[in-house]
C-alpha cells in the first residue's frame, strides 16, 4: 500500500491553518443576527416573573425569546436504542415552553440582536424570579440513595461469576479501595456554535456536532417537520470529546431563534454557557477490591460504581467494563448504581466508563501488587486471561502483555528500585508507575457513495465527522490505496446531513465503521468498471476474469495489460460511474439498521474486540510541597492497524494529555448548596498547559484485527484509559502515598 | 458588555481630569478590567485608556532607588536589567504570574489593581459582599480551597491574586498616586487592605486617583533575594501560597530579612513576625522553620485551605533554604 500506515498530511491541514476551514460560528450570512443565553440561577423551580423590559430596550435588540413568547415545539423525543433518531436527546426538558427549572444554569431566555455585544448585553439585563423549590444537588452526599443501574441493549451494568465476595473473604492477600473521580468538562477548544435560517419550513444549520444525522433528526422532530426539510452542516467541528454527540440547549435554541426573527441566526456559547448547558462527564465513587493467591493469580475482582445522571437525562456510563475483561480472576461481580441529580444531564466524554473505571481497576493491581511483593506487570501477566474473563468468548485480537514488554524495555522500567520513596533527585521524589489501557472495539453503519470519473478522480460521499482526528485524511489514503489512484485525485463530501449518512463519530468507530462501507463500495465500484470494459470493444481487458485483475496505477491491470480508469470510462461513452452502500430511503434506513443489529449482535456474541496497551508514566513531586510534574511519559498500544502514523499519534497523544489532565488537574466544582458550576470558566478550571507536558512518545504495534475492516481497531480513546492510574501509581512509587481520589492536587501530598 | 465612552488620555493632567467623571474608569492593559466588563461585574460609562502616558520609563533614582513608571508593562520589567540585577524576586515573581501575551499587556499600575479571583466574586447568580455589600459570602461555606487564611472577617475571606506585589511588598516599595487634589506617596504595605466589615473597599485609592510610579528603595539586600511560587499547574494559575525572601547573612547570622506570602491574604502579606525571628538568628534550617512557624500560628484555616497552613510553613522554609544554598539563582 502507497498511502496506508504512512504518515500522510492532514487533507485539510492547510484550509486549517490559514484559516479557510470554516467552523459553525463563521458562515457569513446577510442580516445575520447574534443570540445570547440567560441562564437560570435555581436548581430546581419556577419562573414566576420574567422582566424583559429593559433588555428590549437596549439597542440593536431584535427580539427577547421566554417561555411567555416562545413557539410552542414538539418535545424531546425518549432516547432509545431501538430508534437511533431519538438518541441524540440531550434532556427531556421542553426549554422555553416550560416555566420549570430543571438544573442551575438551565437556558430562561435567548436574546436576538444585531451585533453579539447588545445580544450579551441585553442578556444580562433580563431579570427572573423564581419560586423555587427543594432540589438534590450533592452527589456524595447522595451515595447512600443510589439505585442499581438497569442493563441495556448497549450496556450491561451488572455482571457476576461465581462468588466474589466469598472468594474475597476467604482469599490470603487482598485489598478492597475506595476511589473518587470528580465530574470534569471536555472544554473543546471551539465553544459550541450554532448558525441556523430558515427558508420557509426549510432548516440549514451549521452546528458543531458530532453526528449531524442524529442532529438533523432531533431539530426535525422538535420543529415537526419532515427530516428531508433540515439540512445539518458541520465540516469542520473544533474538538468535540462526546461533548457535541448530542443536541444540547444552544442549538435548538438558535434555531428557535431564527425562526421566531425569520433572520439568520448565530450562537456562539461563552465558555460559561458551555459549562451551564453541556454536559461533563459524570462523577465517580467506586470500589475495587480483588483477592489473590501468594502467586498472584486472582481469586475475586469485585468493582462496583455510583454515578449520576441528572433526573432529566444523562447518559450511563460503563464504567466498571474494564473489570469484565482484564484479568483472570475466578469470580467476578460488577455492579453499578446511579443517584438522580436535579442537575445538567452529564454526557458522553472520551472514553465514557473506561477512562475512570481504569483508574480504579487499574491503581488497586498496583496496590496488590506491593502487597505481594510481585512487579505490578508480573502481576499482570500472570492474570492476563485467555479468553474473555466474564463470559469465556474469543478474544480478536489481544497483545495487552506484548504492549508492556515492549514498553517496559523502552521506558527502561526494571532499573528502577521498586521500593517506594527510593529515588530522589534534588528536591524532586522520582516515580514511575504503569496501568493497563483498554478500550472496546466498536463498529457502526456507514452509508457511502463513491463516483470515478473518467479523469481519473474519484469522489466520496459520507456524512462522517471530522472533529479534528484526521478521519478525512484517513478515509482518503485507503480509498488512494484500494482503488490504485493517487491522493490528490480523491476528494472527500463529509459533515453534512444531506451526504449518505455515517451515524455517530463517537466510540472511537468512526475509521472502522467507513472503512468497512469504502471497502464494499470500491469493490463494487471496481466490479462495475470491470464489466464495463469487460463489454467494450476493444479494452485489452476483454475476455479476463475480475479476480485475475487489479486496481493499480489508476486503472485495472492484470500484469501489464490493462488500462486506466480513464481510457475504460471514455471508451464504454461514460463520464462517470458509481457506487453505493446502504440507501437513504425510509426502507434502506430500516433495513440498513436492521442488518446492523444483527450483525453487530452476532459480532458481540463471537467476539471480545478492543484496543489495549500499557501506558508508563514517571513522576517528579517536590519532597515538600507536594507538586507533581510528569517528566516522563510512554504509551505503547495495541489499535489494530494504524492508517494514518502522524494522525493517530496525535490521537494517541491528545489522550494522554487528557488523562493527565483527569489525573493531575481537572475538576468541575459543583456548589453543594445550589447545584451551581463554581469554575465555569478556563481561568479556573484547570487543564494542563504546556508546561506540564513532557514529550510524550507512542508507540503502537500495528498488528491488524484479523475481524475489523482492513484490521483496524479505533484508537480515538484508548489512550485516555489507564493513565491517570499510572500518574497516581508512579505518585505512590515517589512519595509512598495512595491518592485514591482525584485529581491528585498537591494538597492531598502534604 | 453595557456601551461606555472611550477617550484616550495623553497626559496625566488629562486623565486626573477625567477620571473625575462618575463611571469612570482607567484603562491600563486591560488584562482584568475588560474581563471583568464581559462578566458584568465591572460597568463603567466612561473608559480612560490610559496607556499612552508618559509614564513608561524605568529610572535610576538621586538615592540609589528605582523609579518604575505605572505603564511600564510586565514583560518589560521582569526583563529590565536593574530589576533582574538588584531585585531579583521582582523579576521572578513577575515572571510567575500569568502568561506570557498577558504580560506583555498588563501595566504596573494594573496589576497592583487586580481584583480577586475568588469564583463567587466573579459569578453574578453567587452572594459576595465584595461585589454587593451586605449580600453575604458565598465562599465561607462553599469552595474556599484558595481563600484567605490571614486577616479574613465574617464578611469576606478573598485573597489578592497579585505575584508582583509579594515581591514589592518584601522590597518595602512606595506607590505615587495622583489627582486633581495632588500627590500621595503610599507604602505598598498597607495600601491593600483587610476586608472588615467592608471589603468592597480593596485599597487606599481614592476613585480619582491615577497610579503614576511604583518606587523601590535602595536596597542592597535584594540583590540576594528569590521568590517562589506554588500552585496547581506548572504555569498559567494563580498561587495557593508564595513566598518572596529577600536575606542578608554575615558570619553566618542573618542581619536582615524580608519575607512577603502571597495567596494567603486578601493583601500582600509581609510576614513581620518571621522577619523578627530571623532577624539575628543563625542562618539554619531551624530558624527557618522557627521563623515560618511564628508567622503561622495567627493564621485561620476555612473548611478546605487548611492546608495553605502547612504548605505555607513549607515553602517558607524552603525558598529561605534556598535562598541560603543557591542565592537568586532562578
Ligand atoms: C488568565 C489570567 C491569568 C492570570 N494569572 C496571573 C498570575 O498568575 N499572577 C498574577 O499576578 N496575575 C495574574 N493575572 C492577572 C494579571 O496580572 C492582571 O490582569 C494584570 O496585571 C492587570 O494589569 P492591566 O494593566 O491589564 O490592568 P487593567 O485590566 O487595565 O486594570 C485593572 C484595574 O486597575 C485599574 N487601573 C489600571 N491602571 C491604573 C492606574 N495607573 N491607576 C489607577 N487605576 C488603574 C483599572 O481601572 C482596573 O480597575 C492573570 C490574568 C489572567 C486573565
Amino acid at each position: 500500500m502507497t498511502y496506508v500506515g504512512k504518515p500522510v498530511d492532514r487533507v485539510d491541514g492547510t484550509l486549517k491553518a490559514t484559516g479557510a476551514a470554516r467552523y459553525a460560528a463563521e458562515f457569513p450570512y446577510p442580516d445575520l443576527a447574534y443570540a445570547a443565553l440567560v441562564h437560570a440561577t435555581v436548581a430546581r423551580g419556577r419562573i414566576t416573573r420574567i422582566d424583559a423590559g429593559l433588555a428590549r430596550k437596549t439597542p440593536g435588540v431584535v427580539a427577547v425569546i421566554t417561555h411567555l413568547n416562545a413557539p410552542a415545539m414538539k418535545p424531546p423525543p425518549k432516547p432509545t436504542p431501538m430508534d437511533l433518531s431519538t438518541m441524540a436527546t440531550s434532556s427531556s426538558v421542553s426549554l422555553l415552553n416550560t416555566d420549570e427549572v430543571h438544573w442551575n444554569g438551565q437556558p430562561v431566555a435567548v436574546v436576538v440582536a444585531e451585533t453579539l455585544d447588545a445580544a450579551r448585553e441585553a442578556a444580562h439585563l433580563v431579570e427572573v424570579e423564581y419560586t423555587e423549590l427543594p432540589a438534590t444537588v450533592d452527589f456524595a452526599a447522595e451515595e447512600a440513595n443510589a439505585r442499581p443501574q438497569k442493563n441495556t441493549l448497549l450496556s450491561s451494568a451488572n455482571t457476576q461469576k461465581g462468588d466474589a465476595e466469598a472468594a474475597l473473604a476467604a482469599a490470603p492477600f487482598s485489598v478492597d479501595l475506595r476511589y473518587t473521580t470528580p465530574g470534569v468538562n471536555h472544554n473543546a477548544i471551539e465553544p459550541h456554535s450554532t448558525t441556523a435560517y430558515w427558508d420557509g419550513d426549510q432548516l440549514v444549520l451549521h452546528d458543531a456536532t458530532q453526528n449531524t444525522t442524529w442532529a438533523r433528526d432531533q431539530l426535525a422532530i422538535r420543529f415537526d417537520v419532515p427530516k428531508k426539510n433540515v439540512r445539518v452542516i458541520s465540516p469542520f467541528v473544533g474538538g468535540a470529546f462526546g461533548g457535541k454527540s448530542l443536541v444540547w440547549p444552544g442549538t435548538v435554541l438558535t434555531a428557535l431563534a431564527a425562526k421566531v426573527t425569520g433572520r439568520p441566526v448565530r450562537l456562539m456559547l461563552t465558555r460559561e454557557s458551555v459549562y451551564r448547558t453541556v454536559g461533563g462527564r459524570t462523577p465517580s465513587i467506586q470500589r475495587v477490591a480483588i483477592g489473590a493467591e501468594a502467586g498472584g493469580s486472582m481469586t475475586a475482582l469485585i468493582h462496583s460504581s455510583v454515578s449520576r445522571v441528572g433526573k432529566v437525562g444523562g447518559w450511563t456510563e460503563q464504567i466498571t467494563t474494564v473489570s469484565r475483561h482484564m484479568y483472570d480472576a475466578a469470580a467476578l461481580q460488577v455492579r453499578q448504581s446511579l443517584v438522580r441529580l436535579d442537575a445538567l444531564p452529564n454526557t458522553i466524554m472520551r472514553a465514557p466508563g473506561e477512562s475512570i473505571g481504569s483508574f480504579a481497576l487499574e491503581s488497586s493491581v498496583d496496590e496488590l501488587a506491593y502487597q505481594l511483593g510481585l512487579d505490578p506487570i508480573e502481576l499482570r501477566a500472570r492474570n492476563e486471561p485467555a479468553r474473555n474473563p466474564v463470559d469465556g468468548k474469543a478474544f480478536s485480537h489481544r497483545l495487552l502483555l506484548d504492549c508492556f514488554e515492549q514498553g517496559a524495555k523502552e521506558f527502561g522500567w526494571a532499573e528502577r528500585a521498586p521500593q517506594p520513596r527510593a529515588t530522589r533527585d534534588g528536591r524532586w521524589l522520582v516515580g514511575m508507575g504503569v496501568a493497563a489501557a483498554y478500550h472496546p472495539a466498536w463498529q457502526f453503519q456507514a452509508n457511502l457513495t463513491l463516483r470515478l470519473s473518467a479523469d481519473g478522480t474519484v469522489l466520496v460521499r459520507c456524512g462522517f465527522h471530522e472533529m479534528g482526528m484526521g478521519t478525512a485524511t484517513a478515509i482518503s489514503q485507503i480509498t488512494a490505496d484500494t482503488l490504485g489512484v493517487p491522493l490528490d485525485a480523491v476528494t472527500i463530501e463529509y459533515g453534512d446531513s444531506d451526504l449518505p449518512g455515517a451515524g455517530t463519530a463517537g466510540a472511537s468507530a468512526q475509521t472502522a465503521t467507513v472503512t468497512a462501507s469504502l471497502l464494499d463500495a470500491c469493490e463494487k465500484l471496481t466490479d462495475g468498471v470491470f464489466a464495463l470494459a469487460r463489454k467494450t470493444p476493444g479494452s485489452p481487458l476483454r475476455g479476463h476474469r475480475r479476480q485475475d485483475v487489479t486496481a493499480r496505477d489508476g486503472g485495472l491491470y492484470r500484469d501489464s495489460r490493462g488500462e486506466s480508469y480513464g481510457e475504460i470510462l471514455r471508451r464504454a461513452g461514460r463520464e462517470s460511474i458509481d457506487a453505493q452502500v446502504g440507501s437513504e430511503t425510509r426502507l434502506g434506513e430500516l433495513t440498513g439498521q436492521v442488518r446492523f443489529m444483527s450483525k453487530f449482535l452476532m459480532d458481540r456474541r463471537r467476539w471480545m474486540k478492543a484496543a489495549c496497551g500499557a501506558q508508563f508514566c514517571e513522576v517528579r513531586v517536590d519532597a515538600e510541597t507536594g507538586e507533581v510534574r510528569v517528566s516522563r511519559w510512554l504509551g505503547v498500544f495495541d489499535v489494530g492497524r494504524v492508517i494514518n502514523t502522524k494522525t493517530a499519534a496525535s490521537q494517541l497523544r491528545g489522550g494522554i494529555i487528557m488523562g493527565i489532565g483527569m489525573a493531575l488537574a481537572e475538576e468541575t466544582l459543583v456548589d453543594p448548596r445550589t447545584g451551581r458550576i463554581v469554575n465555569a470558566s478556563l481561568s479556573e478550571y484547570h487543564v494542563p498547559v504546556h508546561a506540564d507536558i513532557p514529550t510524550i512518545e507512542v508507540r503502537c504495534l500495528d498488528d491488524p484485527d484479523p475481524t475489523m475492516p482492513l484490521g483496524v481497531v479505533g484508537l480515538g480513546e484508548v489512550s485516555v484509559t489507564g493513565v491517570a492510574a499510572a500518574v497516581a501509581n508512579a505518585v505512590h512509587h515517589a512519595t509512598g502515598r495512595r491518592i485514591r481520589d482525584l485529581p491528585i492536587t498537591l494538597d492531598k501530598l502534604l | 458588555m453595557k456601551d461606555f465612552a472611550y477617550l484616550t488620555a495623553h497626559d496625566v493632567p488629562t486623565a486626573v481630569r477625567a477620571i473625575t467623571t462618575p463611571g469612570a474608569k482607567f484603562l491600563g492593559g486591560g488584562t482584568n478590567l475588560v474581563d471583568l466588563m464581559r462578566q458584568n461585574i465591572e460597568r463603567p460609562d466612561t473608559v480612560i485608556d490610559i496607556t499612552q502616558l508618559p509614564l513608561d520609563q524605568i529610572e535610576e533614582l538621586p538615592d540609589g532607588g528605582l523609579r518604575i513608571g505605572a505603564m511600564v508593562r510586565n514583560s518589560r520589567l521582569a526583563a529590565h536589567r536593574l530589576i533582574r540585577t538588584r531585585y531579583p524576586v521582582l523579576a521572578q515573581a513577575i515572571l510567575a504570574g500569568a502568561s506570557g501575551q498577558l504580560r506583555n499587556m498588563a501595566t504596573v499600575g494594573g496589576n497592583v489593581l487586580q481584583r480577586t479571583r475568588c469564583p463567587y466574586f466573579a459569578d453574578l447568580a453567587a452572594r459576595c459582599n465584595k461585589r454587593e455589600q451586605g449580600s453575604g459570602c458565598d465562599a465561607i461555606g462553599g469552595f474556599n480551597r484558595n481563600a484567605a487564611i490571614f486577616g479574613a472577617s465574617e464578611h469576606c475571606v478573598a485573597t489578592h491574586p497579585s505575584d508582583m506585589c509579594v515581591a514589592l511588598a518584601a522590597l518595602d516599595a512606595i506607590i505615587e498616586l495622583e489627582s486633581v487634589r495632588g500627590t500621595r506617596r503610599l507604602p505598598l504595605v498597607g495600601f491593600h487592605m483587610l476586608p472588615g466589615d467592608s471589603p468592597q473597599h480593596e485599597t487606599a485609592i481614592a476613585p480619582d486617583e491615577l497610579i503614576t510610579a511604583i518606587e523601590l528603595p535602595d536596597l542592597p539586600a535584594a540583590a540576594r533575594s528569590r521568590y517562589r511560587k506554588v500552585r496547581d499547574r506548572s504555569s498559567y494559575a494563580f498561587a495557593l501560597v508564595s513566598v518572596a525572601a529577600a536575606t542578608e547573612v554575615r558570619n553566618g547570622v542573618i542581619t536582615e530579612a524580608r519575607l512577603a506570602l502571597g495567596g494567603v491574604a486578601a493583601r500582600p502579606w509581609r510576614a513581620h513576625e518571621a522577619e523578627r525571628v530571623l532577624l539575628g538568628a543563625p542562618a539554619t534550617e531551624d530558624s527557618f522553620l522557627r521563623a515560618a512557624e511564628a508567622e503561622l500560628t495567627a493564621a485561620v484555616p476555612l473548611s478546605q485551605n487548611g492546608f495553605k497552613i502547612e504548605l505555607a510553613k513549607r515553602a517558607i522554609t524552603a525558598t529561605l533554604r534556598q535562598l541560603h544554598v543557591e542565592g537568586s539563582a532562578a
